[in-house]
Formats: C-alpha cells, sequence, structure tokens
C-alpha cells in the first residue's frame, strides 16, 4: 500500500462528501480538505454564543434521493429525513394558511382554491418527475453527444411524451420556460396561498414571481419533493451531513480540517495538488473542487491557466447572493397571533402575496434592503429542544430580497437592518422582541466570507435557464470536468445546482469514474 | 485606402519608382495607423506568457520580437510586434484594433494596457541604403542596433526610439516619435535627398514586398478568429505557416490545449510560399491537383516580383496526408485586349521566404 492520495476534494460542503464517499466507496483513495474545523459548508451546524445552536444556513430540505442513501447506506450511519413539516403561510390579521403537501386549508379560503390545489401539485409533481433525468445524470453534451448523453435525452422524452400523456405535454411545453406569477394567477384566487408558492419558486435566486424561468426553479425544487416531503434541519446525528461524513470515512476517505486551499497546482493544462495556506503541498491524481466554480476558477486555479475567453466567461457568470440569514437566540418560547404550538413546528412564511414577494425583489435590484422582506422562518428548538438551554429557543429565519452590494455598506447598517426584521417578526409574534437575548445576521457579503461562495450565493451561481443543464456552470465546464485536465467540479455551481441534494456530487463522481477514475 | 482611422495611399508617387526604391534605394511609409499598445505593470510579462503562443522568456528590454496571439480554439487572432523598452514596459504593434481582445485578457493580471495609436507617431524606413540614409539624416549610433533590436536615439534634437524592424523583408528600421516630432524627422530624413534616393512609398508597393519577404497579412490572406463567423473559416498559427511561433512547452497560454490537439492530428490546410510557372498576371485564382484536376486551395494575395522576375503568392491549400501535394496547378484567368483567357501553370512551393538578401542581417551594415 502506498500513500499516494487518488484524489483530493476541496470543501467538505455536502455535495463534497457525497462525492467524496461515491469515490471512496470505488476503491479511491480519496482526501477531503476542509477550511472550517467541521464538515458541512453551508449546511453545518452554527453555534450563537456557547449555548445557542442552529442547524446551518439551510434549515429545511428535502431528503436526499433514495439512490444516494442506498448506494452510501446513509440510513445506517444515522440519516433519516426529519418528521414532515407544512408550511404556514403567516396573515397579518392572524388568519393563517397552513399548506400541506396535497391539501391547503385556512380561515378565508375559498372552496375553488382548496379543490384546486391537490390537483395543481400532482400535475407539477408529473412535470417534476417527467424531468427527473435530467437532474440524476450528466448534462448531456449536444455536440458530440456520448451514449450516455442519448439515453438522458432519450428518457427525456420518454417521460415527457409519454409518460406525462398528450395534454399534460403540451401545458408542460408552454409552462416550462414562463414565469410562476402568471401560473400561480392562473390557478389560484388566494393571494396568501399565491404568495407562499411563488416564495418557493424564487427564493435564493435573484428572481421575482414575474422573471421567466421561475417555473423552471420551482421544478428544481420539486425534485427533492419527488423524494419526500420538506422537513426541517434540527441537528444531531440525523442530519444529512452528519451521515455523510460518517459514510465517507467508513469506506475510506480522510477528511481533514482546518486545511485551506490557496492554490490548485497545474502544469501544462493538468492539475497535479493543491496549495495550503500554510505553504504545504499536496499531490493527487485528481482535483475536484466542490467550491464555488467562479473562486474554483479565478483565484484557486487562477487566469495564467485559463484561456482568455474561458476566464472571461467565469467572470461573468451570474449569481449575486438575495438572501441574508437572521439567527435569534430567544429566552422563551414565541407566540404568534393565529397559531398553536403545533403550527410553530412548520415553516413558517411572510409573503403575504406575489406582488409582496416581487416588490421585495425589487429592491435587491438597485442595491437596496426591502423595508417589507420576505421572511422563511423556521423554529428548530421546538423539534430538538436540546439546541437551546432549557426553555429557551432559537429562530432562524431566511430573509430575502437584500443585495450583495448594499448601498451605503452592510457594516454600517446590519445592525438596523436585524432590528427591523425582528420589528417586523413582531408584528406577527408580539412577544418575540423581548424574548431575543442575541442575534447573528448573516448577509451574502458574510456568507460570501465564511462559506468562500463568490457573492453569498446559495447555489454557486444563479439557476438561471442561460445557467442550467448544459451551460452549467458555463460553457466548457458544464460535464463536471473542466478545461484544466484532472480538475473536476462537484458542487452547487454544477447541474443539477444547489440544494441539499447531493446530485451535483453524486454526478461528479460518476463521471469521473466513467473517464477513468483518477488512477 | 482606409486603414484604422486613418487614410492610407496605395501609390504615392509610382509604383515601379517605390518598389524599386525599397529592394535598391531606400523607402519611407507612414506607420502611425499602426494600432500600438502601451502595456505595463510587474504582471505584464506574465499576461504577455498567456497572451501569446511563443516562449518570449529570453525576451529582454531593447528587443522586438514577432509573435502570434490565438482564440481559445486556437485561432489567429491577428499578429504584430513585441517591443520591451523597459522591465515592466513593453508596446504591442498590430495591424487590426485588438484593444478587446487585450482587455478581456488582462483580468486576473497586474497589468495596464492602453492604446497610444494616436500618440506616437511612427515611420518605416526600408531599403538597403536605409542605415546610410539615417545616419546622414541625423541619427546617431545606428550601427550596433542589430536586427530585432530598439534603442532610445535621437535625430538632431529629437528623441527618437528607433527599432530595427520591418515589413519589407529587406534591410530597414521603424522609427517612433512624438506626433509633434513627425514632420521634422521626416523633412530631416528626405533633406539626404540630393546623396540618395528616398521615396515615400504606398501600400501597393508594401504588398509586393511583403510577399516576396513571405510574410502574412492576417486579415487579408486568411479570416481571423474574431472576425469569423462561418465555423472552419479561420485558421490556426499552423496553418498558415507560423509553427515557429508556437511553444507548447512553455506553459499554458491561450489556445494551448486546442493547438496541442490539432498537432497531434496530421495538417489539414495550409498557407504556402508558392511560385506560379509562367508570367501571367496572377490574381485570385484556385489550385487544382493536376490540369482540370481537383480544386484543393485557393490564392489568398499574389505579386510579379521584379527582382527575382517571378510570379509568387501565398495560396491556401489542403493537404494530403498532412503534407502538401507534390504536384500543384493553378487555373489562371487573365484578360488580353478585354478578353478572358484561362491558362494552367505548375505552382512550386517553398518553405523559405523568395526574397531574403544578406544585406538585410549585416550589423553594422552597409554603407553606401
Amino acid at each position: 500500500m502506498t500513500d499516494r492520495t487518488d484524489v483530493i476534494i476541496i470543501g467538505a460542503g455536502h455535495n463534497g462528501l457525497v462525492c467524496a464517499a461515491y469515490l471512496a466507496r470505488a476503491g479511491l483513495k480519496v482526501l477531503c480538505l476542509e477550511s472550517a474545523d467541521s464538515a458541512g459548508g453551508m449546511s453545518a451546524p452554527r453555534t450563537l454564543g456557547d449555548d445557542y445552536h442552529f442547524p446551518g444556513l439551510a434549515h429545511a430540505a428535502y431528503p436526499v434521493s433514495l439512490a444516494i442513501r442506498r448506494v452510501l447506506k446513509l440510513e445506517q450511519f444515522g440519516y433519516a429525513p426529519g418528521k414532515a413539516i407544512d408550511t404556514v403561510a403567516l396573515d397579518a390579521n392572524g388568519e393563517h394558511l397552513t399548506i400541506g403537501t396535497n391539501s391547503v386549508s385556512g380561515k378565508g379560503l375559498s372552496e375553488l382554491d382548496e379543490k384546486a390545489y391537490p390537483d395543481f401539485r400532482k400535475r407539477y409533481l408529473a412535470f417534476a418527475k417527467a424531468v427527473r433525468p435530467l437532474f440524476d445524470n450528466k448534462p448531456p453534451r449536444l455536440k458530440g453527444m456520448e451514449f450516455a448523453d442519448m439515453t438522458t435525452l432519450a428518457k427525456l422524452g420518454w417521460n415527457i411524451r409519454l409518460g406525462l400523456g398528450r395534454d399534460a405535454m403540451y401545458e408542460f411545453l408552454r409552462v416550462a420556460a414562463i414565469n410562476i406569477y402568471d401560473v400561480l394567477n392562473d390557478t389560484f384566487e388566494d393571494d396568501r396561498l399565491k404568495g407562499a408558492i411563488a416564495v418557493d419558486a424564487v427564493m435564493g435566486s435573484a428572481m421575482g414571481p414575474r422573471t421567466p424561468g421561475t417555473v423552471l426553479t420551482w421544478l428544481q425544487r420539486l425534485q427533492g419533493e419527488l423524494n419526500g416531503p420538506m422537513s426541517l434541519q434540527s441537528g444531531g446525528r440525523s442530519q444529512l451531513v452528519h451521515a455523510l461524513t460518517q459514510s465517507a470515512e467508513d469506506a475510506g476517505a480522510t477528511i481533514r480540517f482546518n486545511a485551506h486551499v490557496e492554490k490548485i497546482l497545474v502544469e501544462n493544462d493538468k492539475a497535479f495538488g493543491v496549495e495550503l495556506s500554510g505553504g504545504e503541498m499536496l499531490k493527487a491524481g485528481s482535483i475536484i473542487s466542490n467550491a464555488d466554480p467562479r473562486s474554483t476558477f479565478t483565484s484557486l486555479v487562477g487566469a495564467p491557466q485559463l484561456d482568455t475567453m474561458f476566464a472571461n466567461r467565469v467572470t461573468q457568470i451570474r449569481g449575486s447572493g438575495v438572501v441574508a440569514k437572521l439567527h435569534l437566540a430567544l429566552s422563551g418560547k414565541p407566540e404568534f397571533t393565529g397559531l398553536s404550538d403545533d403550527g410553530m413546528n412548520n415553516r413558517l412564511l411572510v409573503a403575504p402575496s406575489m406582488k409582496y414577494v416581487e416588490r421585495a425583489f425589487n429592491h435587491s435590484k438597485y442595491g437596496e434592503y426591502s423595508e417589507n422582506p420576505v421572511l422563511d422562518i423556521t423554529i428548530p428548538s421546538m423539534h430538538n429542544s436540546t439546541l437551546a438551554p432549557e426553555g429557551h429557543h432559537v429562530m432562524s429565519v431566511n430573509v430575502a430580497f437584500v443585495p450583495y452590494e448594499l448601498e451605503g455598506g452592510w457594516e454600517e447598517q446590519k445592525t438596523t437592518f436585524a432590528y427591523k426584521v425582528i420589528s417586523q417578526l413582531c408584528q406577527f409574534s408580539p412577544n418575540l422582541k423581548s424574548l431575543v437575548v442575541d442575534h447573528e445576521l448573516l448577509t451574502p457579503r458574510d456568507i460570501e466570507k465564511q462559506f468562500h461562495a463568490v457573492q453569498g450565493h446559495w447555489h454557486h451561481g444563479e439557476l438561471s435557464i442561460h445557467q442550467s443543464f448544459m451551460m452549467r456552470p458555463l460553457h466548457g465546464a458544464a460535464q463536471y470536468d473542466t478545461p484544466i485536465e484532472r480538475l473536476f467540479l462537484c458542487g452547487a455551481g454544477s447541474h443539477p445546482g444547489g440544494g441539499l441534494t447531493g446530485l451535483p456530487g453524486r454526478n461528479a463522481a460518476k463521471r469521473i469514474l466513467d473517464l477513468g477514475g483518477a488512477k | 485606402m482606409a486603414w484604422n482611422t486613418y487614410k492610407v495611399a496605395r501609390v504615392v508617387d509610382k509604383l515601379p519608382a517605390e518598389y524599386f526604391a525599397v529592394r535598391s534605394g531606400c523607402a519611407v511609409m507612414d506607420l502611425t495607423p499602426m494600432e500600438k499598445y502601451h502595456i505595463t505593470g510587474k504582471g505584464a510579462r506574465e499576461y504577455l506568457d498567456r497572451l501569446l503562443t511563443r516562449d518570449i522568456s529570453r525576451l529582454r528590454p531593447g528587443r522586438v520580437t514577432y509573435v502570434v496571439w490565438c482564440s481559445d480554439e486556437g485561432k489567429v487572432i491577428d499578429d504584430g510586434t513585441l517591443f520591451q523598452l523597459g522591465e515592466y514596459d513593453y508596446r504591442l504593434c498590430s495591424q487590426q484594433h485588438q484593444l478587446d481582445w487585450l482587455l478581456m485578457s488582462a483580468s486576473g493580471f497586474d497589468v495596464q494596457i492602453e492604446t497610444e495609436t494616436h500618440d506616437v507617431a511612427a515611420l518605416a524606413v526600408q531599403g538597403p541604403t536605409s542605415y546610410s540614409v539615417l545616419s546622414t539624416a541625423g541619427i546617431s549610433d545606428l550601427d550596433q542596433l542589430r536586427p530585432f533590436g530598439v534603442a532610445e536615439l535621437r535625430c538632431g534634437d529629437i528623441p527618437v526610439t528607433v527599432s530595427r524592424t520591418g515589413y519589407t523583408g529587406d534591410l530597414g528600421y521603424e522609427l517612433w516619435v512624438e506626433p509633434a516630432d513627425a514632420l521634422q524627422l521626416w523633412d530631416a530624413i528626405f533633406a539626404v535627398k540630393g546623396r540618395y534616393d528616398v521615396h515615400a512609398m504606398g501600400l501597393s508597393a508594401l504588398e509586393m514586398v511583403r510577399i516576396e519577404a513571405g510574410f502574412i497579412m492576417p486579415g487579408f490572406d486568411f479570416n481571423t478568429a474574431e472576425a469569423t463567423v462561418r465555423d472552419g473559416y479561420d485558421r490556426s498559427p499552423y496553418e498558415v505557416g507560423l509553427d515557429w511561433l508556437v511553444n507548447l512547452d512553455k506553459g499554458h497560454f491561450t489556445g494551448r490545449k486546442a493547438l496541442l490537439a490539432e498537432k497531434a492530428r496530421p495538417a489539414r490546410r495550409r498557407l504556402a510560399k508558392i511560385v506560379v510557372d509562367g508570367n501571367k498576371p496572377v490574381g485570385e485564382a484556385f489550385i487544382y491537383d493536376r490540369k482540370n484536376g481537383k480544386q484543393i486551395g485557393e490564392i489568398k494575395c499574389a505579386t510579379w516580383s521584379p527582382i527575382l522576375k517571378a510570379n509568387l503568392a501565398l495560396a491556401d491549400i489542403e493537404c494530403i496526408n498532412g503534407r502538401l501535394p507534390a504536384k500543384l496547378w493553378a487555373r489562371v484567368d487573365y484578360q488580353r485586349e478585354l478578353k478572358w483567357h484561362t491558362a494552367w501553370a505548375e505552382c512550386h512551393a517553398q518553405s523559405k521566404p523568395f526574397y531574403d538578401p544578406e544585406h538585410r542581417s549585416a550589423t553594422p551594415p552597409a554603407r553606401y
């Protein structure tokens, strides 16, 4: 046995871990380098003060696919999709809507909407299922197509034409590239319902409900729902990252923490190692970057090793974060007007109408934050009481939309903004303000700094049509391999994109093995 | 004729006089329309290394080198001359506008790029007597300037940057001055006319001599990458005979990967120097593998060479098994008293420049 490392994976975020676990299982000697002191990246747990624990940037998620769970034996390592939760669309007058997977209920909801909802869900889950082959495989290359690409496209065609049937296919082709705003207006009357669904289509992207392509982003999100219902990330052993770490290590992968990769070493257009910030050099047969494609190419590889036009395209990747994360440490249980304790187990949304969401988005385009942002709230301590001292609670809030570059600077206005959001929350939970003992606001700038994601974008690049599929993250690096021989991408910036899916990591691992592994 | 934003004469006086001035006397041409870029900064060398296909590690201040740069796909964008004026100070000259590409290539490098086309006036002084003409006109210390050298000299009280470079294949210099000093310099050169034959030269004479020297002109002899829409209509450095400017071992540069792949395949086509038999004027003509045979190429530029008494041309020709076919025929269409005729002329490919006189590279150059 030699000390030779077959692959180095940069970043132990969940995609890096999935990739590591797959490759280690295929017999490769894998070293995963993580700059933080624990695994998980954006999904790693965070602590505020000493006693308040938060599940990480991703606070609600869908289960990862059965295939990944089975191959990586995740259940064996403690993974369990959490308890299914609903979405509660909060209403200032306490007339909240409870939106489940197949039903919706609440005061003031019309019978028409109540009936339309299950049909609507069924139809769109069918659409999501039809396009699944696109997500489960490497994006097909249209020029110089490989056999695998033809299979993917054949499956896709089969699913859309025969799986959906003629009428549904026409409907799918009608809506696939349009916006969620028109689709929801065609279907529902209730502003609260439409607002809530629209949030799922745009959260994390610099898009409003009226932005073209928001049906596609929603279908992308529904991919997760095909695996099972949404659940809360409430920390502990059951969390995905924990199981992935165990699975990767069990298969023989080594994860090294506090190892910040400064440079990817390239000679004659071939990657052969990395240099850590301490100056240490590590060599491997292949280098796989789970980092943002922009920082991978611009900072880690560097322009001198890239062709001009490719380097230029990298700088053109669109992806400016628009979501801030607010963590609140609470000295007691918050109370929401008109909402039971049970209701607080769910994901709570402040998005009373699509107009509201669109307006909130508008501000971010001009370097402003919205005075009335969309809020996506969870109270993880309702599920796991160990997250806070006894009787205390933690609240996690995604705040959209905020700009990456705030006019006047974030440093000066961060605290003001945090208090504005807290005040806004108090409209729904009057006792909240008195409970806040500590808070932490992560703006896109902070997210960039902490997770090395350029401009703090959740998905390492917008999930817009021009940056999806065979154009994700960009032409020339869309099949997980890059212009640099032996350098691969496995992160959210690659197809099929962000979210706690593990798919980019898995697809990348398969691709690397198909290309002859790293031996 | 328009060249960049300037008007340029094809013929200033008489073409034969201008041609023979370059080949046996001294010709002067205003090169100011040439695009000039000032490239400075600590990262300038690294930047140029990534931009250019050539290994420039041996380039030093006071030296000039001929370079070509490519697209990601390994197709020629333009060629030009690179002057190293100081440790972090370069000038790149190209026939066509290149600022967009140069700036796009600058991202990620500690480098500044400025257009100085209108801020530097340039004169080409070319021909066997150019050394004597310039010395007599008052430029001192010219004797030790070697081919592809550049030096800061004076012409009387005018500071002149002089490089021993040119596009004629003969002994020659290029003079770079402040625009305000340009007329005075011109007058100083033409003041020697009583003793030497000095002619202003236009583009037509230049076209003749550059073909004799075997120099290519991107954008005329072949389409450049940035200007090409149709697939396969642009050309790689290999395809235009610039193999010697490509160094695949020097580390990464834009187009390296594509060129590496191209080099592994048999060559598909070649811009070849050919001599066309006979004395019928060759304009645009197709090349065939035999008389009335298969069309395998086309002449891109041609001239009758008075000094070599031959029809010279550069032709884009398809290769067979990676090599130029042994037999080449041109179908020459020519007019006699307004009536078109066709003649078949055999062509002979050459690897060396058609005209490369010894006096071109002698240091110090011969005095007349």
